[in-house]
């Protein structure tokens, strides 16, 4: 177990509902191996969207460690956790959530804004990228012009296209129909296999989460086991 | 760029939304030009004043007269070159709407102190020469098509009884500003009137115009004339003619304070118009923010986005209506409510309010809704989403 990317031990957050504390995870101890593939399964509002959105750097845990390649990202401000996920994290909504007044391209080219790339080098990676993912013929669409799976794509795309050390994906077939959805885990695996990718991937859909290399499943907030 | 590629597209993307919202916005700022534009017209008069030129009056009240023969005295008074006199005459033309300035003044003088009225020689004369002549201004005769020539039927309010007078010239005004609107008449010819009616009212005069020698001594000259008085039957105050203005100006203040008033309550509403727009935009693109912060873009960011919006359609509104109040102001300044004001030209002062307007309504508009959104949390945003 050398090469731990993400170490989580005893984590726990729970959320305030006027004076009361909702506990939402309970004490939740986990390591992913970078390169590693991992589904977290569970009925909806057991908490994986909670748990991942920890791991992605968006919400704060209220409790336990949290460490991401090494670096305990629960001390960081908000500004710096910003940097952070722009530099670490690729995310991919099961909505898509692009930018509907931005063509295909542009969404792609958001996250680059916040690097210090050219005009010229965004525009060649940007290209390579929309290619992987199958879109070239479709970079000027914008995203009410095309269907589900293409919009997913161009997330995928945005979400790959700073070259992130981890994919974090919140149900990211949930909204399309079985072409678009094994096309889209196809890509994923793909991503981990081939650009070695470390994924984790939010899926309450058991076929969908066959596509990972290790499915862990919670209930209720806690970390019941794992599957395969 | 891209910050200003999204605000644009932002702004165009609820176009029926953002086309209500601007054309509000240029209404009330065509509106708030209009009203700051009769505010200024208010004052064009006292402006356009010399203060080359003082106004004796009684000390007491305008109500209160002077007898004429103070005019030789206040002649005698170092630095004095004219003296002439006036008096409000306030008949009625066929009817009291038809509201306009009359004054009996001393024809063989009166229009030496005032060089911003162009009058043909010939028909200056003309005038002298005819006891029940008229002289008037370019605009008044333009409104009701008088000629030179034509008989002007005046029902008196102050000295009763139907009067006649025919319009021996008209004068232009060499300034924008100058007014044109006056309507002279002699008095001498008032005078006999009422000197055969009222003798004891005889030789009073309400007014006298005063063109002194050097501006820069107004203060002491007006002193000098009030002091020839003091302790006299008719005690006088005398000032600039810009003073004796604004002094008029000043009795219209509640009015002009209350046109002042709503042109500012006009900016009020559309502040709020606006900021309900951009509060319901903002409302709408919670999730879009927050995927922009997951992203990594920074809660200003967001604000920014949300006030250069706000700012786009704050200008868009202002741009329009500024370049509309224009034609408007002209449009009303040849209506007959319009032609009541000498000049009602849109000053350099009113756009720069319309600019600033413009700003604060876009400024305020974007502070609630963009705090808001540069506050919420991530995962609160994104729980927007389907
Ligand atoms: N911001 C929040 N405030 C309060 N409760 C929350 C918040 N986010 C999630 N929850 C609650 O936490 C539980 C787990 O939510 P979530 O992680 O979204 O579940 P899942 O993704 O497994 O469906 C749910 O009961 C949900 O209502
Ligand atoms: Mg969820």
């Amino acid at each position: 177990m050398s090469d731990t990317l993400v170490e989580i031990k005893n984590l726990a957050k729970s959320y305030t509902r006027g004076d009361q504390d909702v506990p939402v995870l309970r004490d939740i101890t986990l390591n992913i191996e970078r390169g590693d593939f991992i589904s977290l399964m569970g009925p909806s509002g057991s908490g994986k969207s909670t748990l991942l959105n920890l791991i992605a750097g968006i919400d704060k845990p209220t409790g336990g460690i949290l460490r991401i390649d090494g670096e305990d990202i629960s001390k960081l401000s908000e500004g710096e956790l910003a940097d952070w996920r722009a530099s670490n994290i690729g995310f991919i909504f099961q909505f898509y959530n692009l930018m509907p007044v931005l063509t295909a391209y542009e969404n792609v080219e958001l996250p680059l804004l916040l690097t210090n790339l050219s005009r010229s080098e965004r525009r060649e990676r940007i290209e390579m990228t929309l290619n992987m993912v199958g879109l070239s013929d479709r970079m000027d669409h914008y995203p009410n012009e095309l269907s589900g799976g293409q919009q997913q794509r161009v997330a995928i795309a945005r979400a790959i296209v700073t070259d992130p050390t981890i994919l974090v994906c919140d149900e990211p077939t949930g909204d399309l129909d079985k072409q678009s959805a094994s096309d889209v885990l196809n890509m994923l695996k793909e991503l981990n296999s081939t650009l070695g990718k470390t994924i984790i991937m939010v899926t309450h859909d058991a076929h969908a989460a066959e596509a990972a290399r290790r499915i862990v499943v919670l209930e209720k907030g806690e970390l019941l086991g794992e599957g395969v | 760029m891209y910050y200003l590629k999204l605000i644009f597209k932002n702004v165009f993307r609820a176009k029926l939304r953002t086309a209500l919202t601007v054309i509000g916005l240029v209404v009330a700022i065509v509106a708030f030009g209009l009203l700051q534009t009769v505010v200024d017209a208010w004052f064009a008069g006292a402006n356009s004043a010399s203060s080359a030129r003082l106004v004796t009056r009684n000390a007491i009240s305008l109500v209160f007269l002077m007898p004429t023969y103070y005019r030789e005295r206040i002649r005698s008074i170092e630095g004095v070159k004219i003296v002439s006199y006036s008096q409000w005459f306030g008949g009625i033309y066929k009817e009291p709407s038809n509201f306009f300035p009359q004054f009996a003044v001393d024809h063989n003088n009166y229009f030496d102190l005032y060089p911003e009225y162009l009058i043909k020689p010939d028909e200056l004369l003309a005038f002298k020469r005819d006891r029940q002549g008229a002289v008037v201004g370019r605009k008044l005769a333009d409104q009701f098509g008088w000629k030179v020539g034509d008989v002007i039927p005046i029902r008196g309010t102050i000295l009763s009884g139907d009067w006649q007078f025919t319009i021996r010239a008209i004068f232009d005004g060499r300034d924008e500003t100058t007014l044109t609107r006056q309507f002279y008449l002699q008095w001498d010819y008032i005078n006999e009137s009422v000197k055969k009616r009222f003798p004891k009212r005889g030789d009073q005069i309400g007014v006298f115009n005063i063109l002194i020698n050097d501006p820069s001594r107004a203060a002491d000259i007006s002193k000098a004339i009030d002091a020839e008085f003091r302790n006299s039957l008719a005690e006088t105050l005398t000032e600039t003619e810009k003073a004796f203005q604004l002094g008029f100006v000043a009795q219209s203040e509640a009015i002009v304070v209350a046109i002042r008033v709503v042109s500012f309550v006009v900016i009020f509403i559309i502040m709020a118009v606006v900021a309900n727009t951009m509060a319901m935009t903002a409302r709408e693109r919670i999730a879009e923010y927050a995927t922009l912060k997951v992203l990594g873009f920074s809660p200003g960011y967001v604000a920014a986005l949300i006030f250069g919006e706000a700012m786009v359609l704050a200008f868009l509104g202002a741009g329009i209506g500024i370049l509309l109040t224009f034609p408007v102001a002209s449009g009303f300044a040849n209506s007959s409510a319009g032609a009541a004001f000498a000049s009602f030209a849109v000053s350099a002062s009113t756009v720069w309010l319309q600019v600033a307007c413009a700003v604060a309504v876009g400024v305020i508009a974007a502070l609630v809704p963009g705090w808001r959104s540069a506050r919420i949390k991530i995962v609160d945003g994104l729980r927007h989403v389907g």
